[in-house]
């Protein structure tokens, strides 16, 4: 066997690649869930991110208007489960998974004339004399716009959420919504809006899936992506950084099992394309096995639904 | 202005009727969606809804596609019931069908009444093992019962395409990566009951077993348990209930009841073992939990209505040239409608008349 193949920094820069949708889609769910709401249909906004942002750049040549509207329509298909958990104080899990269900089937419905169109070129982002640079200019500057937008994002996700007013009071309604209402805080507004922007993060990973990783659009082609997302977020314990870890952990992991299905190693293609999801499986019992620091970390009111007594 | 105002208590007739009226608006609903993406909608909705309920074929294939439904779903009804999300069904059915499957091809050539219930136990005895991985993981590591038991789909996934791939592929198939054909081998395959309606053995096993849910949730104290469990965790402690057992029995129960549904829709409906032998059941299982009130008898009626769906979405994929996935808008809309809708149990919308 020939492990020559594995160039390592080309194994970072596609990783890096592979962990983008995962990150985008991580940082967005944190923030609702730091609000206090627990959005399982974050598959569902990704996949309505892939089709909208997949048929916007196509029809307008530009990706970069089709990561926008990938994340519009992220946006407003979370706006139903914003609208239903908020003011019809829906069940959340059930809610949820009603989104990912009907956005799987809308996406499929929306892109039938658009299966096997090629999507314009997202081109990486020229840095003159650096991108050239052997092994630093690659590892740093051989990326396209998306990738170091999705590391401000976390960063920016950070700053608000623990530099802020705004932020804090997004955490306290996540904490204990009764004591924010109490200050004069409207809740679900915010949440409303929490549950928004984790929509438009969770799209624009979709359409980073469907305009630069496959580049192509398939029915389902997310594949479980915005479930390992939600796992993320609980490894990451609620932390914006944490959140960078996860997402490339689990693209290494990704791209790893990938080369080894190329090398042709003797483990056959299904066992290794399992290996993701074990991975999910294994860190989720890893992060919440100590109860106690689970339960820390966790935010309090993390699922339950607000509704004001007057 | 309209105002939301809690009733005393919650309504019973809105409990029934909600359902109903998820459905009626999903129709209406629906049919603004297809004139939106270009379909005519009148022939469309009548091929979803219609259809299905009155032409004598379709009603032939009515319960093969609602048996496994309401089977899958009464199991997972049990544990929404305590609040243990076991999301996995669709991975418990797939390793349901492969266990029992494997029995089958095991004993294959040989003849026997007992054949087939050896191969149902072990398919009860695939999908209850696969959905005690997440309780197991839940009790002992607090591990959230939802992720694990979705990720555990995707794991059985690739383990069924392993499987048809290598040692359950049928030695005279020429290669493809498919099984010998269970339905076409007398000892294996599942008897027909009263073919009219799709009743084959599996749908009475399913009709029995639906029976027993209803007494243990409505007569029995272990489903007084399970409701306490759901509706007042500290209250259920203190009554002595064991969190655990109640985990590990609702996801052991709902997996074996979707292994069960494996294995009739593999020596029933499909025959064989192929890369594409899941179509989802498990997720729609949810719905049609849920559209049922997680109560025996609705999910029996939301079963017959969401198998009317994949009957006609067949329909209409053939004669409308409708995508596979225009069913799936519909089901989660479905969903969507009577979560919504719900807010009418405990609440009555009021107009509210300006203060003077």
């Amino acid at each position: 066997m020939d492990f020559s193949s594995l160039n390592a920094v080309a194994m970072i820069v596609l990783l890096i690649g592979a962990a983008t949708p995962i990150l985008l889609a991580a940082i967005g769910e944190l923030v609702a869930e730091k609000s206090g709401v627990l959005n399982l249909g974050v598959e569902g906004m990704m996949i309505i991110g892939a089709v909208t942002g997949f048929i916007t750049a196509t029809t307008t040549g530009s990706p970069m208007l089709g990561f926008a509207g990938g994340a519009l329509g992220g946006a407003l298909v979370s706006t139903l489960f914003a609208f239903l958990t908020q003011y019809l104080h829906s069940n959340q899990v059930a809610t949820g998974l009603a989104l990912t269900m009907f956005g799987l089937g809308l996406a499929a419905l929306m892109g039938r004339n658009y299966n096997g169109i090629k999507p314009p070129r997202t081109d990486r982002l020229e840095v003159p004399g650096l991108s050239d640079f052997p092994v630093l200019g690659e590892l740093l500057f051989s990326y396209d716009p998306i990738i170091y937008f999705s590391v401000f994002l976390v960063f920016a996700v950070w700053w608000f959420l623990n530099r802020t007013r705004g932020g804090l009071v997004l955490r306290a309604c996540g904490e204990n919504h009764d004591a924010a209402h109490s200050l004069g805080y409207n809740v679900q507004l915010i949440r409303f809006g929490a549950i928004m922007f984790g929509g438009a993060c969770a799209g624009l990973g979709g359409a980073y899936v469907s305009l630069v990783r496959v580049p192509q659009w398939t029915e389902g082609m997310t594949a479980g992506v915005g479930w390992i997302a939600l796992a993320i977020v609980v490894f990451a314990s609620w932390k914006p950084w944490r959140v960078i870890l996860g997402a490339y952990m689990f693209g290494g992991i990704t791209i790893l099992q990938l080369s080894l299905q190329a090398l042709g190693i003797s483990i056959s293609g299904a066992y290794l394309s399992m290996t993701p999801y074990i991975v999910t499986i294994v860190v989720l019992v890893i992060m919440s096995a100590d109860r106690k620091r689970a339960s820390i970390n966790a935010p309090a009111c993390l699922g339950r639904s607000f509704h004001a007594s007057h | 202005m309209l105002r939301l105002e809690q009733r005393q208590q919650p309504s019973k007739l809105m409990l029934y009727l909600t359902p109903v009226l998820a459905v009626l608006t999903t129709m209406a609903v629906g049919g603004l969606l297809f004139v939106a993406l270009g379909i005519a909608p009148g022939r469309a909705i009548y091929l979803l809804f219609i259809d299905p309920f009155v032409d004598s074929y379709n009603l032939s294939q009515l319960f093969v596609k609602a048996s496994p439904l309401i089977l899958i779903a009464m199991g997972l009804s049990i544990g929404f019931r305590a609040g243990v999300w076991n999301i996995g069904a669709e991975g418990q059915f797939i390793m349901g069908a492969l266990a029992g499957g494997a029995v089958g091809l095991a004993l294959w050539g040989m003849t026997g009444w007992w054949i087939l219930p050896l191969m149902a136990v072990a398919a009860a005895l695939g999908g209850a093992l696969w959905g005690l991985i997440p309780a197991l993981l839940k009790i002992r590591f607090n591990a959230s019962e939802i992720l694990v038991s979705l990720m555990l789909v995707y794991v059985a996934e690739n383990f069924l395409a392993q499987m048809v791939q290598g040692v359950l592929r049928a030695p005279d198939g020429m290669g493809f990566p498919e099984s010998r054909n269970l339905g076409r081998n007398e000892p294996t395959a599942l008897p027909d009951v009263f073919p009219a309606l799709g009743i084959n053995a599996g749908g009475v096993t399913m009709l029995v077993l639906l029976a027993l849910a209803f007494f243990l949730l409505q007569k029995h104290a272990l489903g007084f348990q399970i409701k306490l469990t759901g509706d007042s965790p500290r209250a259920a402690r203190f009554a002595g209930v064991k969190p655990g057992v109640i985990i590990a029995l609702c996801l052991g129960v709902s997996g074996a009841a979707a292994g069960l549904a494996g294995l009739f829709e593999l020596t029933g409906a499909a025959g064989k073992l192929t890369i594409d032998f899941p179509l989802g059941y498990g997720f729609t299982a949810i719905i049609v939990a849920f559209l049922g009130r997680l109560n025996p008898v609705g999910i029996l009626l939301a079963g017959v209505v969401l198998a009317g769906t994949y009957i006609g979405g067949e329909n209409a994929q053939f004669m409308l040239k409708l995508p596979a996935a225009a069913v799936t808008v519909f089901q989660g809309m479905m969903l969507f409608f009577l979560l919504g809708f719900e807010i009418l149990i405990n609440y009555r919308v009021k107009r509210l008349r300006r203060a003077v």
